[in-house]
């Protein structure tokens, strides 16, 4: 009782402050200095039109290779933590036979209707993945949300198609392939242009077509196939997980 | 027409993102299901993308895409900041990560426990 009331009281306070922050704010009118920089020069500089993907993929470029080193630790350690052993898999076998009834119920396909839809979709779905990967540079998108559409693709096979498996010795090749390139195309920027991540050492292009702005539809997409096979491994080890009978 | 004129869209996406805040905590403190904590936490980190998405808004601004629908010398007064958008594109990625790892781990303590909740967890409580 006393635990709840000083979680009421403590949560209580935290509104106060945060009725105060939101009571004195007012819209900004003018860009920060920074994003006044960015957006100034950003479209020059880089040839850029989206200045998001700019920031992300160039001037923050460091960031998005942590971000992408997070993102790869989180599905490496969800692949630990969700790994069968050996042992662990042989006593699920043997209790499988005392539990066949259950896991029949369990084991239901999917409908004809998610099917078929499914092998309409599906190739749109990742068609439409690839475009927003590679139209990083021009339009909203990008890596990050080009690979989260592509594991929903994945997400929709996995539904309809439960006993399909996603091949591991494919997602880690491609997997370390992009982030090795990624890495590559940063060193590359090093040698050839101003700095690490810098996307000027290819041609610039012309402002506004999909082959312009350098280096960044490059980044990318190999951003994109990062996330997506990364994103699908995650899910397909959840989907293995739950497979078994618990 | 008043009432829009009064709270203009970053005060109602400021405000639902504090809230948003609070409630995830709140369900993150008081709740005993593990699956019902990591849902607090999403939360939680919902609202702290919106409010940071509040934050870089500027009154008028467009999104920061420089072609013909921003020509290039008038940009810098009619796009909002970009920044806060990169930020919250790392956050939004970094908190998928968590919530992963998050639920695995749910998964694992299910398995060997066959419960969720926190209660029965007790050797780490002091």
């Amino acid at each position: 009782m006393i635990k709840r009331l000083f979680i009421f009281l403590m949560l209580a306070l935290l509104a106060m402050i945060f009725f105060n922050l939101a009571a004195n704010y007012s819209e900004n009118t003018t860009l920060s200095k920074l994003g006044h920089y960015y957006v100034e020069k950003g479209p020059q500089e880089l040839g850029a039109p989206n200045l998001v993907t700019a920031v992300v993929v160039t001037y923050r470029g460091l960031d998005t290779l942590g971000e992408v080193t997070v993102l790869f630790i989180s599905a490496a350690g969800v692949g630990l933590l969700l790994r069968r052993t050996r042992r662990q898999q042989d006593g699920e076998d043997l209790e499988k036979g005392d539990r066949a009834e259950e896991t029949a119920i369990t084991h239901r396909p999917a409908s004809e209707i998610v099917e078929t839809a499914t092998e309409l979709l599906l190739p749109m779905v990742i068609l439409f993945g690839i475009y927003v990967f590679m139209n990083g540079h021009l339009s909203p998108g990008g890596g990050f949300q080009g690979g989260a559409i592509i594991a929903s693709g994945t997400m929709f096979l996995l539904l309809a198609l439960p006993e399909s498996h996603i091949s591991r010795l494919l997602v880690a090749i491609t997997e370390s392939l992009s982030g090795f390139s990624y890495v590559i195309v940063g060193v590359l920027g090093v040698i050839l242009a101003g700095g690490f991540l810098d996307n000027r050492f290819m041609d610039l292009g012309n402002y506004g077509e999909l082959f312009s702005a350098g280096a960044i539809p490059l980044i990318y997409t190999l951003v994109g196939l990062k996330v997506g096979f990364e994103l699908s491994a995650v899910l397909d080890r959840f989907r293995k997980e739950d497979s078994g009978p618990l | 027409m008043n009432i829009i004129a009064d709270f203009p869209i970053s005060h109602i996406v400021l405000g639902s993102g504090l809230a948003l805040i609070i409630i995830g905590l709140w369900g993150m403190l008081t709740q005993r299901n593990i699956i019902r904590i990591i849902i607090g936490f999403s939360l939680m980190d919902t609202g702290i993308h919106m409010v940071m998405v509040a934050i870089g808004y500027i009154t008028g601004g467009t999104a920061p895409i420089i072609n013909d629908a921003v020509p290039f010398a008038d940009a810098v007064n009619r796009v909002v900041d970009p920044v806060p958008s990169a930020l919250v594109l790392t956050a939004i990625v970094i908190g998928l990560g968590v919530t992963a790892v998050m639920l695995s781990f749910a998964l694992r303590i299910y398995k060997t426990r066959k419960t969720l909740m926190i209660d029965e967890c007790s050797e780490s409580k002091w």
